[in-house]
């Protein structure tokens, strides 16, 4: 955790959403939508919330974060650049043949990588596996947590829901899960694809405790997470609402943009876009 | 150096168990030497026989519920923190429900989580077809980072478990509902990796897998009254094979004949096939289910049915002996 304030917690999310477009520029593919309206949540989560050393990744005492939503991993990666894991230069080498950045994260290859992931709904039964191990730690009040990042096109998948009655029945208060509502998957938005709603009601029917939130207020998100950490009788879960693709205008609502990476011009655009917040500043080069 | 068999092994009364009970005894001995080992299960403790674990160790014991997606995945996050766990469930719906979460949270994540699959092959008997699972060693070996084994008798079942508690790599134990004759003994070797050479031969050779070695030594026993001398190999792990000690005795008799209570496609027999087909290419037979699922039944029926007993594959054998002439390296 550190001790910047949320204009300076904002400038990180701007970081992270440059390094994302140019990632993903130079990899020529992956996807846009998720990890760019995700930027805000993980600066959160890499600058304020999670207690960690990237000098240290194995520490013993440091939070769990586990990507359930794995095709986000460009977010992550940049987050951990920005935090100190690894230079930023590496970010250029995402989805290359020999880069440590996979297309999609695996534990064994980037430490600081809690899992591997990248088919959907497993990430929150690995981190319930996690939670219940430290959860049987000691009687003390805990002081390691488990994060979990879902999409909600992922709630699709019946291992979650699995995971969530597992993680109901257990009691495991120290889960914390964040979903990205951001409304689309692949085929379309999620309420014509395979409607979610009531998603509040559903997870309260699981024995979890709900917030919804504004996935780009950074004050929000890191109040919501320290309502979650006190929260001891059951597992929470907080509900981000975020529109895909923040940041970037063209990208932004677009479903379209789930999967595929802006080609040269666009990133020229969109970094474009990100310097100067959509023309309301100078850009440096003008 | 010599295999102890079980001196009662062609006797009527000889000592039967099933093979799931020697995973049951094989666990809670691991269980105490080790406390980081914990069990988890998807609703079916007592025929799993983890029930022995959880009565001594309530602690360590996860009860997953009918979920076998969560089943190994629960375990990979628990793995994560430095446990060593052991799933049970049916084969049929661990690995066959959940091969995906093993493929990714298990083998490409490098979690030690140990898949037992219990009641597999034909003998699981009156069930039927969608709980008698054939395809478990196919699916599974085949998935890189893996080591599969399939245990010849209850007693080897418990080492079994025991050296799979230790080997530190996601692994697979393959386990029978219905009780099958001991052949080994105590003092018999188990080491994973490794083939036994039960009886020596230089007619043909004959390799077993699970519960399909002792129905090999009826088969030798048989021939042997037709002047055949069968080489009797057990091979208890599937993956990594043990190519030394098979192709020592291909070698040596010319001729390969496999038996699995499984696919005869996919499993254990290709997998043999596989590995001598670049080494020493030589005629094979592949005993096991001829590309069709099991049905309703009682296991001894079932396997005579579908042709796995020792008598069934020595009636076979004879005519393809007799039409397939010993490869010889030249």
């Amino acid at each position: 955790m550190s001790n910047l304030t949320i204009t300076q917690l904002n400038k990180k999310a701007e970081e992270i959403r440059e390094d994302i477009i140019r990632m993903l520029e130079a990899a020529g593919s992956g996807h846009s939508a998720g990890p760019l309206d995700l930027a805000d949540i993980f600066a959160a989560l890499y600058f304020n919330i999670l207690k960690f050393d990237p000098k240290n990744p194995d520490w013993e005492d440091r939070d769990l974060l586990i990507l359930s939503a794995g095709h986000n991993t460009p977010v992550q990666y940049a987050a951990m650049a920005e935090a100190g894991y690894f230079p930023k230069e590496e970010l250029l080498t995402l989805r290359k043949l020999g880069s440590r950045l996979q297309g999609h994260p695996e534990r064994v290859k980037l430490p600081g990588i809690e899992n591997t992931s990248g088919p959907l709904g497993s990430g929150l039964s690995q981190a319930a596996g996690m939670a219940y191990v430290l959860q049987r730690v000691s009687d003390a009040k805990p002081s390691r947590w488990v994060y979990v990042v879902m999409g909600d096109g992922e709630l699709d998948e019946g291992n979650i829901w699995e995971a969530a009655m597992f993680a109901g029945k257990n009691k495991l208060s120290n889960i914390i899960g964040i979903i990205d509502r951001n409304n689309i998957q692949i085929d379309g938005t999620t309420e014509q694809v395979m409607p979610l709603e009531d998603l509040k009601a559903k997870w309260e029917a699981f024995g979890w405790h709900v917030q919804e939130i504004d996935g780009h207020n950074i004050q929000s998100v890191i109040d919501a997470a320290s309502m979650a950490r006190a929260i001891t009788n059951k597992p929470s879960v907080i509900i981000a609402h975020t529109i895909p693709g923040k940041g970037v205008d063209f990208m932004e609502y677009d479903y379209r943009w789930h999967g595929i990476p802006p080609n040269h011009e666009q990133a020229k655009d969109a970094l474009h876009k990100l310097r100067t917040l959509n023309g309301k500043i100078r850009g440096e080069h003008e | 150096m010599s295999y102890p068999l079980n001196p009662k092994l062609y006797a009527d009364d000889v000592e039967q168990e099933p093979i799931r009970k020697g995973f049951g005894r094989g666990l809670l001995e691991a269980g105490k030497r080790d406390e980081n080992v914990v069990a988890l299960c998807a609703d079916l403790t007592d025929s799993t026989q983890m029930s022995l674990f959880k009565a001594e160790f309530p602690q360590r014991f996860v009860e997953i519920g009918i979920a076998e997606q969560n089943l190994v995945t629960v375990a990979a996050g628990m793995a994560a923190m430095g446990k060593i766990p052991f799933t049970s469930s049916y084969a049929a719906f661990s690995p066959g429900r959940n091969w995906e979460q093993i493929r990714t949270t298990a083998a490409l994540n490098d979690r030690p989580v140990k898949i037992v699959g219990s009641h597999a092959g034909v003998s699981v008997g009156p069930d039927g077809a969608t709980h008698q699972m054939l395809e478990d060693i196919a699916l599974m070996r085949v998935l890189p980072n893996m080591i599969v084994v399939a245990p010849g008798d209850a007693v080897e079942a418990e080492k079994a478990t025991l050296a799979l508690a230790t080997n530190g790599k996601p692994s697979y134990l393959r386990l029978a509902r219905e009780k099958t004759p001991i052949f080994s003994t105590a003092d018999s070797p188990f080491e994973i990796g490794k083939a036994y050479v039960l009886q020596e031969g230089d007619d043909v050779t004959l390799l077993g897998t699970g519960t399909m070695t002792y129905q090999l030594l009826v088969t030798a026993k048989l021939l042997a009254k037709h002047g055949i001398k069968a080489e009797v190999v057990h091979v208890p792990t599937i993956k990594p094979l043990d190519g030394d000690t098979i192709l020592k005795s291909a070698r040596k008799t010319g001729r390969v004949v496999t038996a699995e209570e499984a696919q005869a496609a996919g499993g254990f027999g290709s997998a043999v096939a596989e590995f001598l087909s670049t080494t020493l290419p030589m005629p094979i037979l592949r005993i096991g289910m001829e590309d069709r699922f099991g049905e309703s039944g009682e296991p001894a029926e079932l396997m005579d049915y579908f042709g796995l007993t020792g008598e069934k594959i020595a009636h076979r054998l004879q005519p393809w002996l007799k039409e397939t002439p010993r490869y010889h390296q030249h």
